[in-house]
């Protein structure tokens, strides 16, 4: 901190006491104020702050909180300070305030919005990068999910010291990591495919098949990977099978893993040292794990977009616990809710449905489209009253999520 | 979804063809063929739905096609598969039904705009030709269907910066009352049995007489459907179009 120019450490201060006024007035966490005020001060401010230490981004439609957090997780063996936004806040002030409050961390691990990468990776000259998967999410705000791969390609080729970890099994992944001067793929799996018909590089149609996924008529096809998860273990660079046997559920979860012990490895880190650090993660910003509402057990799950819901149905309770879904549309959600009719809802038959939240009747016509019987319920609360048993799973998108998560309580 | 355009079906079936979903299914797409299906399978028809990715032939003897929206890269790829294959122009052209939004509504005309905004050609089935906009028009959509068709005001969401002149022989869709639709004040184009609409993905969801319409020109008058049967997308409607009119006054 010491070593900041005059300007960049008042802002910070400034900032920093934004963040606290902020936390005190009840408004959030106070991680994105601060760094926007301290940015107004200080354009620079977030490449003042990022210099000298190395730093890791993390960025994908989905998983990146979650793979921030075990990314965290794993550089604790190392035993030195990690700073990272740990809550999600990941454009410019987000990422800003997260440096302001570790001034004195040497590594940081930072979640960045699909958007902003290029911009942060020249900011903060990261020394790693990890891309997880791209697929439609909110798309009446998001440009076209290909120029976002091509912006991410650009910004690449303009950072030959940084090191990429992509996902080798998604086709829009290694076609942006393919501007990267060095690249450890790993075959972290992909659930959702259709985003990924077309060739990125010459717009043929792309073949599927056990090994992978190549161009019908250009070369580009999927990369062979160093690093290889299967249903519960993942294969090392080294051909070293290990178990993961995490906290967290799910297939998604397990390439999140697999994808942080990769990363871990590039600082020395082996995945045995690690991974006792991952199985510790059991909860990411009030996701997954379970709370007591009313005398039944709650688990709350977050699907912002049709590949996390799919993602969410895999982790489900098996039936019949039943399950409540909670669609809003407002602006961080997305204002559009045509994405519903991506999303397969047969998989909820036999089991209790409620429906709740601002765009409920999206839900209700979505559902009997997919004749799956449902309860209209005004929100959390009605859902806990109506269950027989003693658990609830819900799954939510962004604001709803944050909605229910007022009504139950923070402490999670 | 059957297996393919050969599977069985029972001689009254209505024949649907879903086509290239694998391009062309970025929103939701696949509501308006489960909405078709439904209001088919409610009056007792028996519906035959059929999936054509864009490495397969596109059938000629179906009853309606589906289109949906895309990026910019697969629209071009379908456009020149769609050329290629010939399928759609010949259904249409012995009076199928058809029925396209978004990108696969450019896709119907004469010429749309590619990656970079240049002129390609389109399938020629409807005389339309569209370019690239000053600016991209997102967010909620109503317009006022013309009269001739007998359909409510549409209420749905548009997501593109294109721009699309009608020629000769094609009539608007609809007046446009908030949104953008078409560029200059029309919505969506028809011409014959053949529809196109900006109002994206799963634009039959809270256009139930849309899909009435494409029905009627498939197989003839329908049966109206029990009240309880509209009951939620008739309450989607109200609150969609109470939501527009709210924010507009
Ligand atoms: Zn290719």
């Amino acid at each position: 901190m010491g070593k900041l120019p005059l300007r960049a450490r008042l802002a910070t201060s400034l900032g920093g006491a934004a963040g606290r006024m902020s936390r005190i007035a009840g408004r959030g966490d106070g991680s994105v104020i601060g760094g926007v005020i301290g940015l107004r001060l200080e354009p620079d401010l977030l490449a003042l702050l990022a210099a000298g230490r190395q730093i890791v981004l993390v960025t994908g439609t989905n998983g990146k909180t979650t793979t921030t957090r075990l990314i965290t997780a794993a550089l604790g063996a190392l035993g030195q300070e990690v700073a990272s936004n740990a809550f999600g806040a990941n454009m410019e002030a987000g990422l800003t305030s997260a440096l302001a409050q570790a001034p004195d961390a040497p590594l940081a691990v930072l979640e960045v919005d699909e958007k902003y990468l290029p911009t942060v990776l020249t900011a903060t000259k990261a020394r790693v990068v990890a891309l997880l998967n791209l697929s439609r999410d909110q798309m009446d705000r998001a440009a076209e999910i290909w120029l976002v791969a091509r912006r991410w390609r650009e910004a690449l080729a303009a950072a030959p010291d940084c090191r990429v970890i992509a996902n080798a099994d998604d086709p829009l992944i290694v076609w942006a990591a393919g501007g990267a001067a060095q690249v450890t793929w790993v075959a972290a799996g992909q659930r959702w495919h259709e985003d990924s018909w077309c060739c990125p590089q010459c717009g043929s149609h792309l073949l599927r098949d056990d090994l992978g996924w190549r161009c019908g008529e250009c070369a580009f096809a999927r990369p062979p990977a160093r690093w290889v998860l299967g249903r519960q273990s993942v294969i090392d660079s080294g051909g070293r099978i290990h178990e993961l046997s995490l906290s967290l559920p799910g297939q998604a979860n397990r390439a999140n893993a697999a994808v942080a012990l990769a990363v871990a490895s590039v600082f020395g880190v082996d995945p045995a040292q690690a991974l006792p650090w991952l199985r510790g993660v059991a909860s990411v910003a009030g996701r997954y794990t379970a709370i007591q509402r009313r005398g039944r057990r709650v688990r709350l799950l977050l699907a912002k977009n049709p590949a996390g819901w799919l993602e969410a149905f895999d982790v489900l309770d098996p039936p019949p616990v039943p399950v409540l879904l909670a669609v809003n549309a407002r602006e961080p959600d997305g204002r559009d809710t045509s994405w519903l009719w991506d999303v397969d809802y047969r998989v909820l038959r036999g089991r209790p449905v409620m429906v709740s939240g601002e765009r409920r009747l999206d839900l209700a016509v979505r559902l009997e489209a997919d004749e799956v019987p449902f309860m209209l319920v005004e929100g959390v609360d009605e859902a806990v009253d109506r269950v027989d048993g003693t658990e609830l799973n819900v799954i939510a998108n962004y604001t709803a999520f944050q909605q229910i998560r007022v009504t139950v309580g923070r402490a999670v | 979804m059957a297996a393919g355009p050969g599977a069985h079906r029972g001689p009254s079936a209505v024949r649907l063809v879903w086509v290239y979903p694998d391009l062309l299914s970025t929103y939701g797409d696949r509501g308006n063929v489960l909405v078709l299906e439904r209001r088919a399978r409610l009056r007792g028809l028996a519906v035959e739905s059929v999936v054509v990715n864009a490495d397969q032939a596109v059938p000629q003897q179906a009853d309606i096609y589906l289109m949906g929206g895309g990026e910019d890269l697969p629209q071009v790829l379908a456009a020149r598969r769609l050329r290629a294959d010939g399928g759609l122009k010949v259904a249409a052209g012995r009076g199928a039904v058809v029925f396209a939004v978004c990108a696969g509504y450019q896709l119907l005309g004469t010429e749309f705009g590619g990656v970079d905004g240049e002129p390609l050609p389109g399938l020629e089935v409807l005389n339309i030709s569209s370019g690239r906009g000053e600016r991209r028009a997102v967010g909620e959509i109503v317009a006022d269907v013309d009269p001739v068709l007998g359909v409510p005001r549409l209420t749905g969401f548009e997501n593109h910066q294109g721009v699309t002149r009608l020629g000769p022989g094609v009539k608007p869709l609809a007046r446009v009352s908030a949104g953008t639709g078409n560029g200059d004040g029309t919505e969506g184009a028809y011409a014959a049995r053949v529809l196109g609409t900006y109002l994206h993905g799963p634009a039959l969801v809270r256009n139930p007489g849309l899909a009435d319409l494409l029905l009627t020109w498939a197989v003839g008058v329908l049966p109206p459907l029990p009240e309880a049967a509209e009951s939620w997308t008739r309450q989607l409607r109200e609150q969609r179009l109470d939501a527009v009119a709210s924010m507009s006054g």
